[in-house]
């Protein structure tokens, strides 16, 4: 019942975000807003640009590239450079080459995946340095996203829009104060903020003496989730009480980390004139979101099969690695919404769910983080996926498609359909190779199907930059950063810089207009065959790898490893 | 290209300052404004509400078995982390959890050990949330039937009825949030501190 009531809250909340913060975020690309412009005008003139110099698609991934550069250049020398800076009250040394650059890259992907534990690896000033990354990355994807939406928006344009203006705003119109507010929340509930260091006392009842970490907490907390970032101040994330302390918090980081991508849906619909087809896309990301949530809630609803085995039988589904105050619907739910935003964030191990609970943490991933997916990455793949159904929609009816009045032709698909094979090629490549070497197969925890499920589910998570772990894996080797920081960066900019160029091919089209025979892109008839399309190339490419890992552990009954 | 690099240059300076230290330090300053007592991590006088602690011998509740000491399946492993949450499951990177699967050997002989480790303590049937580690390796809480299977073991060892011990247990227990978000817990902690205000009334 409570969790029926959680959800109930959970669409209402998220239907209210969608209608005013999509319409205010169209409004904010639109240059409709100004509430900052006394921070923004002189920023510009730092930058030596301004609102009216808007950039060809091609200057506009050229910014995007090297600013992500930049940011990788700086985070990296940050974490070198650790036991020389200031805001290290425990004194902790410089973090090592290979796991400063996984790091970087991780933290420049948007996708937080975290080789180290937080609070015995990075000082206060690493951790803030890394806090950056969680605003900037998804003010990054979401601009990207911006583009394509204009490709559709605009006609006969060469220019797409100024790359610095529409960072900028993001950032402060629409990252900076829900941030912030939600920081205060999550304080106000119990998460920590100070810079004090760690806090050591004795509590005279049991005799304990107990060391702490602590930290500004609660407010990379915020971002982490809103930006669908995920990497935490802690090692065990938002499991651990300082980051996620009560039922409310819990809700809120759900609500935080599928917010701006359910939102987006709407912002696209206004900005191409035509809510319908945001409506459209909106549908394809619940249908895939429910059923994974089906799956996932039910499995770890059911007993642990190891704790069973050793005589412990209840009613209350698999605890190993779940926290008391959320129980296991909520876990899951938390799960299915951090894996299917690419935020990665944790509130239970998901090493420990049940094996088709954890295939669905891995289906989610799996369908390119569409549903609804990152900020930003999840519109702007979704789009690339939608304009595959309407080219594969277009060869059924046999006539040259159209998605909101654009032809789609040779360069558009040949673009789409490199930025939907990318992920699929890359991660299960890097998955052969980790198994196929003896330092790949050193990482897993566990033995037989779930020690390659551990590798599956590690570069999955990357190469989507989700960021969320089966924790098992031995993360922070050689082998496992190098691999791992490149499955990242491909993972995010070989989607990325194609789905921007598909926006500038697009935006220098004219409108051709709708006849009866024009294949509607807003109707159920698209929604059936976008879903189809993400369930094909994602469920189809990845279900031998799934059947070898998570499927064949649901199997064998009565067997362990 | 060099355009790009100045701008990002700047960009990145202007990031750091605005989306890092502004917004860390004027976060922080309004919550130890708000909430002084959260923003420190919830300190009373025994410990943090929101760390789980060690709790030993028959008179007093137990928590998760989230700690090493006495619940490790092998003492010698994970002997180093004590009850100190930056070592949580012998993990030396602080928090964290087992990371067994679900058809883990090792999981199925830890469930063992604990299992045992309650029967020698009078437990006859520990819930599986007594068997099971937490996500964060040092979970503060037990549900309310994880506090009620104590009950005798406590009962015994305090001289304290088994009646007021339940009627402690329903003082102590926390519905979900508003009635719907997350599920009851207690916080071992607090019910503890209530159990010794007890002990020392009735002594």
């Amino acid at each position: 019942m409570g969790f029926f009531l959680t959800l109930v809250l959970l669409v209402a909340s998220l239907g209210l975000a969608w209608r005013y913060l999509g319409s205010y975020m169209a409004s904010v690309f639109e240059g409709r807003v100004h509430w900052l412009s006394w921070v923004e005008r002189p920023l510009y003139r730092l930058l030596g640009t301004s609102p009216e110099r808007e950039q060809s698609w091609k200057r506009y991934a050229g910014a995007l590239v090297v600013f992500s550069g930049m940011s990788l250049l700086f985070t990296y020398l940050v974490l070198r450079l650790q036991g020389h800076l200031p805001l290290n009250p425990q004194h902790l040394g410089d973090v090592g080459s290979a796991l400063s650059f996984n790091a970087a890259a991780s933290f420049v992907t948007n996708t937080n995946w975290q080789n180290y534990g937080g609070e015995t690896t990075m000082s206060y000033f690493s951790q803030i340095t890394l806090m950056v990354q969680q605003f900037v990355t998804p003010a990054v994807g979401i601009v990207a996203a911006v583009v394509v939406v204009r490709g559709f928006a605009r006609k006969k344009a060469s220019a797409v829009g100024n790359f610095w203006v529409d960072l900028t705003r993001c950032l402060l119109y629409v990252l900076l104060p829900i941030a912030f507010v939600a920081g205060i929340v999550f304080v106000g509930q119990g998460a920590v903020q100070t810079l004090a260091g760690t806090a050591t006392f004795h509590d005279a009842l049991n005799g304990v003496t107990q060391t702490i970490a602590r930290g500004p907490i609660a407010f990379m907390e915020a971002i982490k989730q809103l930006g669908t970032n995920g990497g935490g101040f802690l090692n065990a994330n938002s499991a651990t009480p300082f980051e996620n302390p009560t039922g409310l918090t819990n809700f809120l980081s759900v609500f935080l980390l599928l917010c701006i991508p359910v939102s987006l849906t709407y912002t696209f619909g206004k900005m191409v004139g035509s809510r319908r087809h945001g409506v459209a896309l909106l549908a394809v990301m619940v249908i895939l979101f429910g059923s994974v949530l089906a799956v996932t809630a039910t499995a770890e609803h059911q007993n642990n099969p190891a704790v069973a085995a050793a005589g412990v039988h209840a009613s209350v589904g698999n605890t190993e690695g779940k926290e008391v105050r959320f129980g296991d619907t909520t876990s899951a739910l938390f799960g299915v919404a951090s894996t299917s935003t690419s935020t990665g964030s944790a509130d239970a191990a998901y090493d420990s769910f049940t094996p088709m609970g954890g295939f669905g943490l891995l289906v989610g991933m799996m369908f390119g983080e569409v549903s609804p997916g990152g900020t930003g990455s999840g519109l702007y793949t979704l789009l690339i996926y939608a304009v595959i159904a309407v080219f594969i929609g277009g060869l059924m009816i046999g006539r040259t498609p159209e998605f909101l009045g654009k032809k789609i032709q040779a360069t558009e698909v040949k673009l789409a359909g490199l930025g939907a094979l990318v992920m699929p090629i890359v991660v299960l490549v890097v998955t052969a190779i980790a198994v196929s070497t003896a330092a790949g197969r050193a990482g897993p925890l566990n033995h037989g199907p779930h020690g390659f499920s551990e590798i599956l589910y590690g570069l999955t998570s990357q190469g989507n930059n989700n960021g969320s772990a089966f924790g098992g894996l031995t993360g922070n080797t050689p082998f496992y950063n190098v691999i791992g920081a490149i499955d990242m960066l491909l993972g995010r900019f070989a989607i990325m810089i194609p789905a921007i160029a598909l926006g500038g091919v697009l935006a220098r089209k004219d409108v051709v207009p709708q006849s009866l025979g024009t294949f509607r892109t807003d109707n159920t008839m698209f929604v059936g065959l976008t879903t189809g399309v993400v369930v094909i190339i994602g469920g189809l490419t990845f279900f031998p790898a799934l059947a070898l890992g998570p499927i064949v552990e649901q199997l064998s009954h009565g067997r362990f490893f | 290209m060099w355009t790009h690099l100045r701008r990002s240059f700047v960009m990145a300076v202007i990031c750091m300052l605005v989306f890092g230290f502004l917004y860390a330090f004027a976060g922080t300053g309004v919550a130890q404004l708000l909430f002084g007592y959260q923003a420190n991590g919830s300190i009373g006088p025994n410990g943090s509400a929101l760390i789980g602690q060690n709790w030993t011998g028959r008179s007093w509740f137990h928590g998760r078995p989230d700690d090493t000491g006495p619940y490790a399946a092998d003492p010698h492993k994970n002997v180093s982390g004590g009850d100190n949450p930056l070592v949580a499951n012998g993990v030396n990177g602080g928090s964290g959890a087992t990371n067994l699967g679900p058809r883990s050997k090792a999981l199925v002989a830890d469930t063992r050990a604990l299992v045992a480790y309650w029967h020698r303590l009078g437990v006859a049937h520990p819930t599986p949330d007594l068997v099971t580690t937490s996500g964060s390796g040092y979970d503060p809480d037990i549900s309310p039937a994880d506090a009620l299977v104590q009950v005798p073991m406590v009962a015994r060892a305090t001289g304290i009825s088994s009646a007021r011990l339940r009627r402690l247990i329903a003082s102590q227990t926390h519905g979900p949030q508003f009635g719907f978000l997350g599920s009851s817990y207690i916080d071992v902690l607090s019910l503890n501190e209530a159990l010794a205000r007890l002990r020392g009334a009735g002594s």
